[in-house]
């Protein structure tokens, strides 16, 4: 007991304790890295993977979505080691930005990614991703805004630190990926070199679909076996869950599916009420136990308008660990709404998980609407 | 633990009753500040806790447990505890035969039709140590929950008969105690989880429901817990006991009112 007196309540200490007691806990729950035995000081080494940050609330390592807007909506970014469960708006069209802004985000911070698909060539959703908005752009459009005053700092002679100003300027060429959350200009699509310099991994469902399997089949669609496969064999394989002890600098597997539960995976949910119910909830239960063990972040699209059983998506909720919903107003009569007319949808954050705490970073505001504002993803109060 | 909440229950962890089943449920909410409480009670009561944890991961426990006194990684190590992480043990029996009957056991099959596995687990996690020095006071299972059962398979029928299983070997036979958390979908149409939620309600001695509030989200009052004190084995013609009260969690506490007392808003 007297190791829980010496243990404070801050951010800092409580994952020492963590790792001090449990000897092969892997997951990235643990404030210190994966496999850290108790003596190896890993904060330092955790903190400095790419594109990561600890979480304000509970120390827990934060990755950014891609938008910073939502970030904040999350409390800081989504958590390493859970899921973030998207759920489709109607026609596909905003969801689909939502993840392709998850994946630029990780082409960008050199995390590895994990593209799964059963309607297109992950090959062809990476060469579609939107491009980064440099600094200079970013300051740009943000005056035309009036949101942000970026001043040209950089143009003012130093009077005190003058000695800063003989240190080189930062480049405007390459977009400075230490920053956390970046924008993305929609319009435009990343450079050809970043996605080459980038490590991915692609399933499409359609050519897996042939080999044969090496589990028995237990109630689980064929697809969602060799989904899981994969991706348990790119963890195990590329040590991200610690298993063979990297040698370079650790670091993040963003993982992302799209169109889960589609009848394209093979899964009928989404054409009678009474298909195979347990399917999806089961994979989405070994998926977790797989992030849970590893240092990965997943984003899931969903097309919950689709499913016929509506306890099955209760249950998916209360599987995923962050779960936003998206509504658009294409089609519907909110478009005519003039208290909407700003806008393209509305966004529901429909859970946010409680991670090694009681309590939890969330908003006071409910209503919340999102627009595609010339090349920014924006989400709004609803006025 | 929360004091305020053994106040109003009207227990502490000296006079732990014992043999009893309690039926912890959430609707609308998240219900699992309940979990936390019951889990440090009863190792603060010094009785020995078998937890079957399907929904997180010990880690998450034990930094919550830090906050509420007790120290869950030493009370696994001198046996006080016995943990089964549902997350990380999945990964194991799935991708990997076992040589022998794992309790998760049902996520290989395709038409598992009963919880044994995970029934001979619990029978064994508790058997009673015949050694007098480390005698615990009484052996309690904990689920965190049983819903996620119903999602990855198995029938209500299923899951009841396991707990059925359980309450005779653990409260009927060994004098302990069982809590189970079970989500309560309301209106979505869940019947599994209805059977389920219901058969439970009827066997248990004390239901605690923590429900979201009717008007909406609140910054200052999270929702409302309803307890009530049941008696299922005798029929009694009076009414069973029950209270209400609204709740707002904070960093390690839980701050209990009355309705509409809470104190931003006098």
């Amino acid at each position: 007991m007297a190791a829980v007196a010496t243990c404070g309540t801050g951010a800092g200490s409580t994952g020492s304790m963590v790792a001090a007691g449990s000897k092969n806990n892997v997951t990235s729950f643990q404030r210190r890295g994966p496999r850290a035995s108790g003596s190896d000081s890993s904060y330092s080494r955790l903190v400095s993977i790419a594109g990561t940050r600890p979480s304000v609330r509970n120390g827990q390592l934060l990755v950014s979505t891609g938008l910073p807007a939502l970030d904040q909506l999350l409390g800081g970014g989504l958590a390493v080691g859970t899921v973030l469960l998207i759920e489709e708006d109607k026609y596909n069209i905003y969801s689909s930005l939502l993840f392709k802004y998850f994946l630029a985000e990780g082409i960008i911070n050199g995390h590895t990614l994990l593209v799964a698909s059963a309607k297109e060539d992950p090959a062809d959703i990476l060469q579609e991703l939107p491009a980064p908005l440099l600094d200079d752009n970013v300051k740009k459009d943000f005056d035309e805004d009036a949101c942000n005053h970026k001043t040209a700092e950089s143009n003012i002679k130093m009077k005190i630190a003058w000695r800063y100003q003989l240190l080189p300027k930062m480049e405007a060429g390459p977009v400075s990926s230490s920053r956390f959350g970046h924008y993305y200009d929609a319009s435009k699509k990343m450079p050809q070199e970043l996605i080459e310099a980038s490590k991915w991994h692609g399933f499409f469902f359609p050519e897996k679909s042939s080999s044969t399997l090496n589990i028995e089949p237990c109630s689980l669609t064929h697809g969602y076996i060799k989904l899981l496969q994969f991706i348990q064999n790119i963890i195990y394989e590329e040590g991200f869950d610690g298993s063979n002890p990297q040698k370079k600098q650790k670091n993040i597997l963003r993982i992302g599916i799209q169109n889960l539960g589609s009848p394209l995976w093979g899964d009928d949910i989404c054409c009678t009420e009474n298909g195979n119910s347990h399917s999806l909830t089961k994979f989405l239960y070994v998926l977790r136990g797989l992030l849970r063990t590893s240092l990965s972040a997943c984003m899931i699209t969903m097309p919950t308008h689709l499913i016929q059983n509506k306890a099955i998506i209760s249950r998916v909720t209360n599987l995923s660990d962050t779960v936003v919903g998206l509504e658009s107003f294409i089609g519907s009569e909110r478009e005519t709404n003039p208290l909407y007319k700003d806008y393209h949808g509305l966004i529901h954050i429909r859970q946010i998980p409680r991670l090694n705490n009681l309590i939890y970073d969330v908003s006071d505001v409910k209503d919340l609407a999102f627009k595609l504002k010339r090349k920014l993803f924006t989400i709004e109060l609803a006025t | 633990m929360f004091p305020e909440l053994n106040n109003l229950l009207n227990t502490t962890p000296d006079r732990a009753e014992q043999g009893k089943l309690t039926l912890l449920c959430d609707a609308n909410t998240d219900g699992s500040f309940l979990v936390h409480h019951f889990l440090s009670f009863y190792l603060k009561a010094n009785c020995k806790v078998c937890f079957v944890a399907l929904i997180q991961s010990f880690s998450h426990y034990n930094i919550v447990g830090q906050k509420l006194g007790v120290s869950l990684t030493v009370a696994r190590e001198c046996g006080q505890l016995v943990f089964l992480e549902g997350l990380k043990s999945s990964v194991d029996v799935f991708f990997r035969a076992q040589a022998e009957p794992h309790p998760l056991q049902f996520l290989r099959e395709a038409n598992a039709e009963n919880l044994q596995p995970l029934y001979e687990f619990v029978r064994e996690a508790l058997k009673p140590v015949d050694d007098g020095d480390a005698a615990w006071r009484c052996p309690v299972l904990l689920v965190d929950n049983l819903s996620v059962l119903l999602s990855l398979g198995m029938g209500a029928v299923a899951v009841l008969d396991f707990i059925h299983y359980c309450r005779a070997t653990v409260c009927w036979e060994r004098k302990g105690n069982i809590v189970a958390l079970v989500h309560d979908s309301g209106d979505t149409e869940d019947e599994e989880n209805n059977i389920l939620l219901n058969g439970l309600s009827h066997q248990s001695h004390l239901i605690l429901r923590a429900e979201g509030l009717a008007t909406g989200f609140c910054r200052d009052v999270h929702g409302q817990l309803r307890i009530l004190w049941r008696t299922p084995s005798q029929p009694t013609t009076q009414r069973d006991r029950s209270l209400t009260y609204q709740y707002k969690i904070q960093d390690k506490s839980v701050s209990f009112f009355a309705k509409g007392m809470s104190p931003a808003v006098l």
